[in-house]
């Protein structure tokens, strides 16, 4: 029988299943198979912060949403076209997400009266009227699978847990995958186990046959490849891409990186990540705390190394004091923050950007830092080498803000060349520099960049003690004088608010917008969504995106007054609305959610909708 | 490897032109002069000397020394001079600290160092008060003390610092007092020798808020009777005429002081600090009470075992053994690894 293709522009789709049932890995390759399609994509995982919850239930329920398109696009999508439920907590946890008119594929065998009840539901929703208006796609999945591999030497269970590749297989055929990239990964997933690459790669391929044959699936679909500018690419989480950022700043700076952290979800990937990269010079030390993890980093940075710290925000407040001290001691040292919900414990796994304020202001006495988050995954690599930039420049811890949705989100990433990344070598003090060439002075500035000399130790005549205690201007003396102080606070104040950086881009294609949005870190995506969709509706809306939160970029004001209404949209309370108002004076109207989940471009677009109307 | 040349470094060298601001009397003088006259010896050229310490009085140490120093946060200089000896193995690295510092609000930054094995010096200034904040007890305060934050006596058991040094598997842990130049010097000789962690506490007078806390070992009346000198490879014996001695009764976990007369040569305990098993030097620095009686000083234990930045370094070594490619071509490879396509213009 030969099946219908039908072209589509863009597919949403959700992968769910218990903790256990391999949806992150199945998500994984369908997100690289398609890449390998030319497809723009852009992901979701979607986890729960227990290892293995209770088999079954709705707090184990483990998802991964991926949305591809033959155009570029910006988010991960709102809602998915198509529901992969691999048991009835999966379904329950992820109908609300579905528009009417959604497929969704369920696998019926985990339907079974227990696991039912485990969710509550009396009856299955397969039976009765809870899934009206859904295009529902029964499949014994697992029977199927055990089925698939009767004539293997595998146990019962193994070929169980191959049932996420029979989903992959289904998946892949239904879309028009190249599944080579898969095949090719399970030999080496299971190198080890030649059975179990025979067991999976037969599961997959089960999945596959079994879309082509039976007749639940009338259609079969395809996605073109998107227009991207020519090049090279990979698809890369923004943790790998920060990772990759940090060991490209070893190299371009020619310095030693150390890395001092504690597990923390969810920056722990980057520990991970970065302990594979010795070979790049790259030093990865497991501290016993998140305080001895970056005082570590500045000690390696005293000695000549860029130091980081990578961690998440319980973690950027047990370091606040030694934030505090690189302030003081005016050393390189990047520290990376991977915000998730709070407070306290929070929601691990779960997405939020309340951290700004801590950023900007959650340390004792005067003591500014410089301040950078990225905008998307990729731009995680550009935006960790743009904070080694500014440390390694001006001689000042910076806080990298990512969050959970950019971290573990993934997209295209178009490989740039090694030699068009900025050149971040440096040059460490060698000889005395007091006017008359006998002293070392270690707080005589650069005019340009009121930076200090980097004089490590190890240099010959260089000699010299910095700490903690307020020090006088040039000799770095210990200093209780008013007017030394003041001055001291005014110009550590000053090399951070000097510090140039670019000036924040206005999208604004037809030039006739009075709302300008104004977004912040992981939100560029969902804000940029909203602002096509309206576009494209005939409705002008302006877009801009800060990247660099301190120093602020300096034509930000007049950008800011150049509009009617500004309206910031943030996954905390207001925290960039403030800062906005505060120095600007400008209205600007917030728009706060805290869901532990990124904004849809549907709610952004309902909601600029309303300010347009009343501009 | 060519012969060291002899840098001819004299006390004077390692003087910074900084006021020394420790109150008149406290034993801190005494031992910054001390680590003054020693530090030439070392012949180390004053640049590859760093001093790194934490808050209090003895952590102002640093800047008195005409060397690299850092004078950080209370309780995490053993952190930080991780992060800089781990980077930096041509160093050789120094964490002044004192009981407060090291043992109450950085005691977990010391146990992983030593633990860890990292190839520090850390020297513990042991006045068992707290004396920049004037006079709180501290960890290592008696129980009962009575100060201005306990003015009915502290409630809380104080830590043995050799004890915890050494449960936190400590490679080298000594002690020694701050009046004694010859024997603090010995010391710091046998501390600077070791490969890895080297744990000095260093008995200190306060004479300001805990004045008098070691009296009895520095009083010619009382000192022989109290203090047992460890000397490596000789039976432990003590006194004013030799005539106590140390023994392991059969039986038992520990050690005991005995009279020597009444005590057959071969039962006296020669003392070895390179017995692998902690217990022994454990035994050791449970000897005295709390009224100094059988205070054992000298270097308890010193052990073999690689240092931390010795296997971090190796590793890092292994890593690049290999690679022949420049930084910018293994980059290049790193950021095209993984499932890469292309799209053609």
């Amino acid at each position: 029988m030969s099946k219908q293709i039908r072209q589509l522009e863009r597919v949403v789709i959700r992968f769910a299943g218990d903790s256990g049932d391999g949806m992150q890995l199945t998500g994984d390759r369908f997100t690289s198979e398609t890449a390998q399609l030319g497809n723009d994509i852009s992901t979701l995982p979607n986890f729960p912060a227990e290892i293995r919850a209770p088999a079954g239930t709705l707090p184990g329920v483990s998802s991964f949403q991926v949305h591809f398109a033959d155009y570029d696009i910006l988010t991960p999508g709102d809602a998915p076209n198509v529901l992969v439920a691999m048991n009835p907590a999966a379904l329950k946890a992820n109908l609300a997400d579905l528009p009417r008119g959604a497929d969704i594929i369920v696998n019926t065998d985990e339907f079974t009266r227990r696991n039912l009840a485990k969710v509550g539901y009396a009856s299955s929703p397969l039976d009765d009227d809870t899934l009206a208006g859904y295009a529902v796609h029964p499949v014994a999945l697992t029977s199927m699978t055990i089925g698939a591999l009767t004539e293997l030497d595998v146990s019962k269970k193994d070929a169980e847990r191959a049932k996420n590749m029979f989903a992959l297989g289904l998946l892949s055929w239904m879309y028009s995958r190249p599944y080579e990239s898969t095949l090719r990964f399970l030999e080496r997933k299971f190198a080890k186990r030649p059975e179990l690459v025979a067991a999976n790669v037969a599961a997959f391929k089960a999945g596959w046959n079994f879309g082509e044959t039976t007749e639940d699936f009338a259609v079969r679909y395809e996605v073109k490849p998107a227009k991207m500018p020519p090049g090279t690419y990979r698809n890369i989480t923004g943790n790998a891409a920060l990772s990759l950022g940090i060991v490209a700043a070893g190299v371009r700076s020619g310095l030693p990186v150390f890395l001092g952290a504690y597990p923390i979800t969810p920056a722990s990937d980057i520990l991970h990540e970065l302990s594979k990269h010795k070979r790049f010079g790259v030093t990865t030390m497991q501290a016993e705390d998140e305080i001895a993890a970056i005082g570590a980093a500045l000690g390696a940075s005293y000695g000549g190394a860029l130091g980081v710290t990578t961690t998440s925000g319980p973690g950027v407040a047990l370091k606040g004091e030694t934030i505090s001290l690189a302030v003081a001691l005016e050393l390189p040292l990047v520290i990376v923050d991977v915000q998730r919900a709070g407070p306290s414990t929070g929601m691990p796994t779960k997405t939020e950007q309340a951290d700004l304020n801590m950023a900007l202001f959650g340390r004792h006495g005067e003591a500014p830092v410089a301040v950078i988050a990225p905008k998307s995954p990729s731009d995680c690599f550009h935006a960790a080498l743009e904070a080694a930039r500014i440390a390694l420049t001006y001689r000042t811890p910076v806080i990298l803000l990512s969050d959970n949705y950019v971290a573990n989100g993934s997209e295209p990433w178009l490989l740039p060349e090694v030699d068009s990344l900025p050149d971040l070598r440096v040059e460490f003090a060698t000889a005395p520099n007091s006017e008359d060439g006998t002293t070392f002075l270690p707080y005589l500035r650069d005019p340009q960049t009121l930076a200090r000399p980097w004089a490590v130790p190890g240099t010959p005549g260089l000699e010299h003690r910095i700490g903690g205690l307020e020090k006088a201007d040039k000799t770095g003396d210990i200093s209780y004088d008013p007017a030394n102080h003041d001055y001291m606070v005014r110009t550590r104040a000053a090399r951070i608010e000097t510090i140039p950086v670019p000036d924040v881009e206005v999208e604004d294609p037809d030039g006739d917008a009075r709302v300008l949005v104004l977004g912040w870190g992981s939100t560029y995506g969902p804000i940029g969504a909203a602002c096509r969709a309206l576009r494209q509706r005939g409705l002008p809306v302006a877009q801009a995106h800060l990247r660099h939160l301190a120093p602020m970029p300096a034509n930000l004001g007049a950008v800011l007054r150049s509009y009617d209404r500004v309206v910031i949209p943030e996954m905390n309370l207001g925290q960039l609305a403030h800062v906005i108002r505060g120095r600007y004076l400008v209205d600007a109207i917030g728009y706060n959610q805290v869901r532990g989940l990124p904004f849809t471009a549907a709610e952004l677009e309902t909601m600029l909708e309303e300010v347009l109307k009343n501009v | 490897m060519s012969e060291p040349v002899a840098l001819k470094l004299t006390a004077k060298d390692f003087k910074s032109d900084q006021e020394v601001r420790w109150c008149p009397g406290c034993g801190d003088y005494a031992i910054l002069a001390a680590v003054q006259q020693f530090m030439p010896e070392l012949n180390i050229p004053r640049e590859n000397t760093v001093f790194v310490s934490g808050i209090g009085c003895s952590s102002r140490f640093p800047y008195y020394m005409n060397t690299y120093g850092m004078h950080s946060i209370h309780g995490r200089a053993p952190a930080i001079a991780t992060g800089l000896s781990v980077s930096r193995p041509d160093l050789s690295v120094w964490v002044v600290t004192g009981d407060g510092d090291a043992l109450s609000i950085g005691g977990n930054h010391l146990i992983h160092a030593l633990r860890r094995n990292v190839n520090l010096k850390i020297l513990l200034f042991n006045n068992r008060i707290y004396g920049l904040t004037k006079g709180q007890y501290s960890p290592t305060s008696e129980v009962g003390k009575i100060t201005k934050s306990t003015p009915v006596g502290s409630a809380d058991a104080p830590f043995n610092p050799l004890s915890l040094a050494l449960g936190a598997e400590a490679t080298f842990v000594g002690r020694t007092i701050d009046s004694d130049r010859k024997h603090l010097q010995s010391v710091l000789r046998a501390a600077a020798e070791h490969s890895g962690s080297a744990f000095v506490e260093i008995y200190q007078n306060c004479n300001i808020f805990n004045d008098g806390a070691f009296e009895q070992l520095k009083e010619p009346g009382t000192r022989d009777d109290y203090l047992i000198r460890l000397e490596h490879g000789q039976p432990i014996t003590f006194g004013k005429d030799g005539q106590f001695c140390v023994v392991h009764p059969p039986g038992g976990f520990g050690l005991e002081v005995r009279e020597t007369a009444s005590t057959p040569a071969e039962e006296i305990v020669v003392h070895d600090a390179t017995v692998d098993d902690p217990a022994y030097a454990f035994a050791l620095s449970r000897l005295p009470g709390f009224d100094l009686r059988n205070t054992p000083i000298g270097v308890f234990r010193s052990v073999r075992r690689p240092s931390y930045d010795s296997v971090v370094q190796g590793q890092l070594a292994d890593a690049r053994a290999t690679v022949t490619e420049s930084p910018e071509q293994q980059l290049a490879g790193l950021l095209g690894s993984g499932d890469t396509w292309t799209i053609v213009g």
